[in-house]
Order: C-alpha cells, then structure tokens, then sequence
C-alpha cells in the first residue's frame, strides 16, 4: 500500500467525512447547546441556562413518557425477538438452499414499503368495525377495542422490527459452525437442548444485536404510538414530535432527544457487552 | 449443507416449524396485501364485506395537485439523495478497501452509524441546525438529511462488491504503467459499476419511502411520504392505500432493476 494521504486518496475519503461530520455529527452537537438556549415571546435565543433540563425533568409527564417508551421498546425487542427467532432458525436450517434465497428475498420486501401505509392498513384490521372484530363477529364474539390499546402499538413496533430482527438472526445462525450441532447430536444431545446449549450461545452475539435493533427502532417510533396506541399513555418521540411542532419550545424538544441519546448508548453499550461477554 | 438434518428429522416438529414460517410471512405482508386490495375498494370505511371494485381513490389522488406537487419533491429529491449518497458512499467503500489509517474505526463509524439514531432525534437536530443557516423548509433541506441516512446504505452496497475484487488487480494495473486515476477509471470502477447502479437505486427507493425526517424540515415542501401522514392525520384515509400501492409498485420496480443489475449475489463470487 502506498502512504495514506494523498490528493488521490483524499478525493474519495474526504467528501463523505466532511458531509457527515456537518450534518450528522455537528447537527447533534448543537442540540446539546440547543438544550441551554432560552424562549423568550416565542423567540429563540442562545443563552446558558439549565431552565430547559429542570422544567421538563421536573414533569410527571416526561418520567411517565420515559418508563411508557422503555418499557415498550424493551417488550418489543423481547417480543420480536421471540416471534422472529423460530422463522429465522427454520430457514437457516430446515429449507433448501434455493427456498432459503426467495425466503430472505421475501423478507427484504418490506424495507421498501412505506412504514406509514402498514400501520394505516393495520388500523384498517384494527378498529370496531375492521376486518378482525368482523371475523370475531361470525363466530360470536367482540366486538373489542383493539385500537388504541398499548397492545396495537407493540403490533406497530413488531411489525416495524420483525424483517430486520430475522434477517440479523439468520445471519448469525448460518455462519454458526455446523460441525458444533452435530457434535451434540452424536452425543445424543436432543433436538431442544441442542438449541439452547449449542445453537443460541453460538449465535448470541447477532441475536443480541437483532433484539438492540427491534429497542432503538422502537424506542425511536412516533408513528405507531399515535396512530396505533392512540397517542395515550404518551411516549418520548411523541412528546418531541408536539414540543418541536407546536410552537418554539425547540430547547425543551432538545433536552428529550438528548435523554434519548443517552439511553440509547447506555442501552447498545450494556448490550454489545453482554453479547461480547466471556469472548475474546 | 443437508447432512444437518441426518440427526434431526422429526417429520411433525419440521412441518410445525414450516407452518409457523409460513404465518410469520403472512404476518409480514398481511398489511402490504390488504393496502393493495383496499386501494380498489369504494368503502370509505374499509372493512369485510369488500364493497365494489372502485378506483375512486386513483382518482382523488390523481385530481389532488399537492399529491403531484409532493411526488415531484419526492422524485427530484429521491434522484438528487441517490447521485449524491452513490458517489459518497463509493468514496468511503474505496477508502475502506484501500487505505489502513489511524482512526479508521471512527471513520467507519461516522459513515455506518446514521441510520442507527432515531429519525425523530435526527429531524430534530437536522431542523434546529438547517433552520439556524436558513436552509429549513427547503428542498435542499430534505437532500442533505437524506443524504446522511442514505449514504451508509451505498457504502455497505458498494463495499460488498470491493471485497470480491481481486487486491492484486489494481496493483497489476499501476504495473503496466496506468496512473491511480487511470485505473480507477477502467479498473475500480468497471468493476464495481453494478454494485454502483444498485446503490443508486437501493438509495433513491430509501428516500422515497422516509417520511419522519422530511416531515421536521421540509415546510411547505412537502414530500409524498410527508403527505401520506398528512392523510393518516387528516383521516382521509383509503388515499392512502392508493398512493401506497403505487409508490410500492414504483419501488419493487427499483429494486428489481437494482437486483437484475447486481446479478445474484452468489454467483458474482468469480468473474
């Protein structure tokens, strides 16, 4: 390889490592500052003043919205994580190669969907009069209040993470080095203890992953907890979504997004540690 | 590959295993399916019994200006989002393949981790800082923030295709006397130029569909996601399947192009 730094060499690295380091990187920077900044007769200004942090952490509200979204996102991530694991290991392991490329091609589709148009579709499946209280009704039951409940907003988030969250666990459950599963298996190791002590702990590094990812796209989400969850109980993003929309408190919106920020590097931290323990 | 299954052949367990399979898939396009079937239905309120087959809602669309306003955003800003992520994300998958460096991993991580942070805190911070160099409710407000969440995706595309190179070709190329531009441009590019046209691609259908961003900082421009909430907000709503339907259509077409163009994966090993 030739030295590093040359006008060759710096026409391709340079132009990416400008654009992010001005639009991603100083973007969340100023929202530190941002959060210090006062408001003043609807206006900004920049100013040095914990008013934003001491007014939204002394709210009810904010710790409320903050226990509603953890404790959402954490249940989506184990709830994705427990759907998507049996799918992501019978494709890994029970089908033909060629059944194996259209399954993963499949999964890829709905990447590529509009977010918004599933959930509106799922209200569709949702509400009193939709297609699953009708199907209830022709065997007698409901009709229920599907919509609106925390449980439609798991549904949002499930069906938010689920195609990413089987990608990232077949991923990691085909490079797992097969001679290990039949090694249990000669020594007699059943079909269920072969996946609880070979399978998942070989794996644990990508499973952990996939769950990290299903936690900060939910975590993340306005969308289905407005629009499936009704908005009540209200969640971090959506407090943002109204602090930043309604009006100039752009400081408060920023102290919101930075506990957010926090929280989820503390969370990826804890995680990646806990895929990585005991490895080298 | 199908030795695997010698020790654990239980007839019942797989085909149980195969059904679930199949649920989870039904689950996955359940919404996808019946957004395409609702989109022909006349009910304002959709629903079984499907009422009649109706393309009503084409039409409302179709006669809505701010929808065709939105799908020209959309487009200019997907095509200029594509060219330019492309080109960054070639750059930084080159300078991956290429170059050792310290402080490479925080070069990595600056060009991988974008579409990790929640697009809420993302808006957010695009629409304070935009708004501070008076580039908010622009177009190009929308293109820059894209533009960050787009080009990790061209840089995995194309940095995939790099690693099939062969590292002595370029090498062989400065050899027989070819300057580093030179072979940049008969070697390095030619034979990454389908991992290229499928990042273009994989990128602009990226845009197309990100509604959240947009919404923060586009204003008045609204794109056609930013519209789509717009119904979902306004209760409008079997539009919404119409337009999801087309842009669905629009996107697998994309993608297929993106596809047929990258070849299948594993056949491209060798060349």
């Amino acid at each position: 390889m030739r030295r590093p730094v040359s006008l060759y060499g710096l026409t391709f690295s340079l132009p990416l490592l400008i654009w992010q380091l001005l639009f991603f990187v100083f973007p969340l920077v100023f929202l530190i500052a941002l959060s210090f900044w006062t408001v003043r007769n609807f206006r900004m200004q920049a100013d040095f003043d914990t008013v934003n942090w001491t007014t939204m952490y002394g709210r009810a509200i904010f710790w409320q919205a903050y226990g509603t979204t953890l404790a959402l996102a954490a249940g989506a991530a184990v709830l994705t994580s427990l759907l998507a694991f049996p799918v992501a290991y019978a494709i890994a392991f029970k089908l033909s190669d060629r059944a194996r490329r259209w399954a993963i091609m499949l999964m890829v589709i709905p990447f590529f969907t509009s977010y918004l148009v599933r959930v509106y579709s799922w209200q569709v499946f949702l509400s009193d009069a939709g297609l699953i209280n009708v199907m209830l009704g022709w065997v007698g039951l409901g009709p229920y209040g599907l919509l609106n409940t925390p449980g439609a907003t798991l549904l949002g988030f499930v069906t938010l993470a689920f195609p990413l969250v089987v990608l990232l666990q077949l991923f990691s459950l085909i490079f797992i080095d097969r001679t290990l599963i039949e090694a249990a298996h000669n020594m007699r190791c059943g079909r269920l203890r072969t996946v609880f002590a070979v399978v998942i702990p070989s794996a644990r590094v990508g499973l952990v992953i996939a769950a990290l990812f299903a936690f900060i796209l939910s975590f993340g989400d306005f969308v289905s907890p407005i629009y499936l969850g009704g908005g009540d109980p209200t969640t971090l993003s959506i407090l943002i979504t109204d602090t930043t929309k309604s009006g100039q408190q752009w400081p408060r919106a920023a102290v919101i997004a930075l506990t957010m920020i926090v929280t989820l590097m503390v969370v990826a931290f804890l995680s990646i540690r806990f895929a990585y323990r005991g490895r080298k | 590959m199908n030795q695997e299954n010698e020790a654990n052949r239980n007839p019942f367990v797989n085909g149980a295993l195969k059904l679930y399979v199949l649920l989870a898939y039904l689950f996955v396009f359940a919404p996808i399916l019946a957004s395409f079937v609702f989109s022909f239905n006349s009910d304002r309120f959709p629903s079984i019994p499907l009422g009649d087959f109706s393309t009503e809602w084409y039409r409302a669309v179709a006669a809505d200006p701010l929808v065709w306003e939105g799908l020209r955003n959309t487009l200019l800003v997907g095509v200029v989002v594509g060219v330019i992520s492309t080109a960054l994300g070639f750059g930084a998958a080159y300078t991956d393949y290429r170059y050792h460096f310290m402080g490479k991993q925080v070069y990595l991580a600056l060009a991988l981790l974008p579409p990790t942070i929640p697009v809420v805190i993302m808006g957010l911070a695009m629409l304070a800082f935009l708004s501070r160099v008076n580039l908010s409710g622009d177009a190009l407000a929308v293109i820059i923030a894209h533009v960050v969440i787009c080009a990790p995706f061209a840089m995995a595309v194309i940095r995939l295709r790099l690693s099939q190179m062969d590292p002595s070709l370029e090498p062989a190329a400065w050899n027989l006397g070819a300057s580093e531009w030179a072979a940049m441009r008969h070697v390095v590019i030619p034979f990454c130029r389908p991992a290229i046209l499928g990042a273009l691609f994989v990128t602009m259908a990226v845009s197309f569909d990100e509604f959240a961003i947009a919404w923060f900082v586009s204003g008045l421009n609204e794109t056609l996601p930013v519209k789509v909430l717009g119904f979902l907000q306004g209760q409008v709503s079997p539009r919404i399947n119409a337009i999801g339907t087309f842009v669905f259509v629009t996107t697998m077409t994309l993608l297929i192009l993106a596809q047929l163009l990258l070849g299948r994966p594993d056949a491209t090993e060798k060349e």
